[in-house]
């Protein structure tokens, strides 16, 4: 996963972008016929200083390779945050990324 | 080293202890709400995930997504407001399969403004439901889409 944290006037902005394909369970392989099994993440957490500062949760509807941009109050230059996704099938990721 | 049997135990219940404490806030935050997810119908999903259908229509909602989409693949979307007390927002397409798109959790000096893509399967109505101070703020807007997302 993409990880962008800037600091500017006392605010941390986050733009995550991760690699997943986030497979609905309802689209067909064309050459087989058959159904690609669902795989989508669930849920994204960002930590920031031991504090979960934001949490998303995921259905189907979310675009394959998922964008997201958010803001948190605080943080610090040169600090870091961490990010974690989980999804449907148990994969997880983490990422640190660094406050610049 | 002599470690008596008691001693033992004692430090195996210390460490379980600790492991759970640990453990706790963050499953707190992560049962994924499978059933308002797996709704097939946007008044099942509030319901499952607020406890309550009964949405206030507000401008203070702001939310952000074209009007005309060419793909409906990726759609972005945002959704602001400038209301206090933010506990979560979320993002309904009212025809998609699951209308229940994304749900987030805004923990308190996190601003409450995000940006996110989406994917519409057809041409639908897309509604930013905020819940602050245990009431339900809403703002919908119609996308026309061109190519499905969810296609196969």
């Amino acid at each position: 996963m993409k990880v962008k944290a800037k600091f500017k006037n006392d605010i941390t902005s986050v733009r995550v972008l991760a690699k997943h394909p986030m497979e609905t369970g309802r689209r067909v392989n064309k050459e087989t016929g058959e159904k690609i099994p669902a795989k989508y993440i669930q849920e994204l957490t960002c930590e920031y200083d031991g504090k979960v500062v934001f949490v998303a949760q995921f259905g189907t509807s979310v675009s394959q390779n998922p964008y997201l941009a958010f803001a948190f109050e605080g943080g610090k230059k040169g600090e870091s945050i961490q990010l974690r996704w989980n999804d449907n099938t148990g994969d997880i990721e983490k990422t640190d990324a660094t406050i610049k | 080293m002599d470690i008596s049997r008691r001693k033992f135990l004692n430090l195996l219940t210390i460490g379980s202890t600790a492991c759970f404490a640990l453990m706790t806030p963050l499953t707190a935050w992560a049962a994924w709400a499978s059933d308002a997810f797996n709704a097939t119908k946007p008044e099942d999903a509030y319901k499952n995930l607020f406890g309550s259908t009964e949405l206030i229509e507000s401008d203070q909602v702001k939310l952000k997504v074209p009007k005309i989409a060419e793909n409906g693949g990726a759609v972005p979307v945002s959704v602001k407001t400038s209301m206090k007390n933010v506990d979560s927002i979320n993002i309904f397409v009212k025809d998609n399969p699951q209308p229940l798109t994304a749900s987030f959790k805004i923990p308190s000096g996190t601003i409450p403004d995000i940006s996110t893509r989406i994917r519409l399967a057809q041409t639908s109505t897309v509604t930013a439901v905020i819940k602050a101070d245990g009431k339900l703020f809403s703002k919908s807007q119609e996308v026309k889409v061109t190519i499905g997302g969810c296609g196969g």
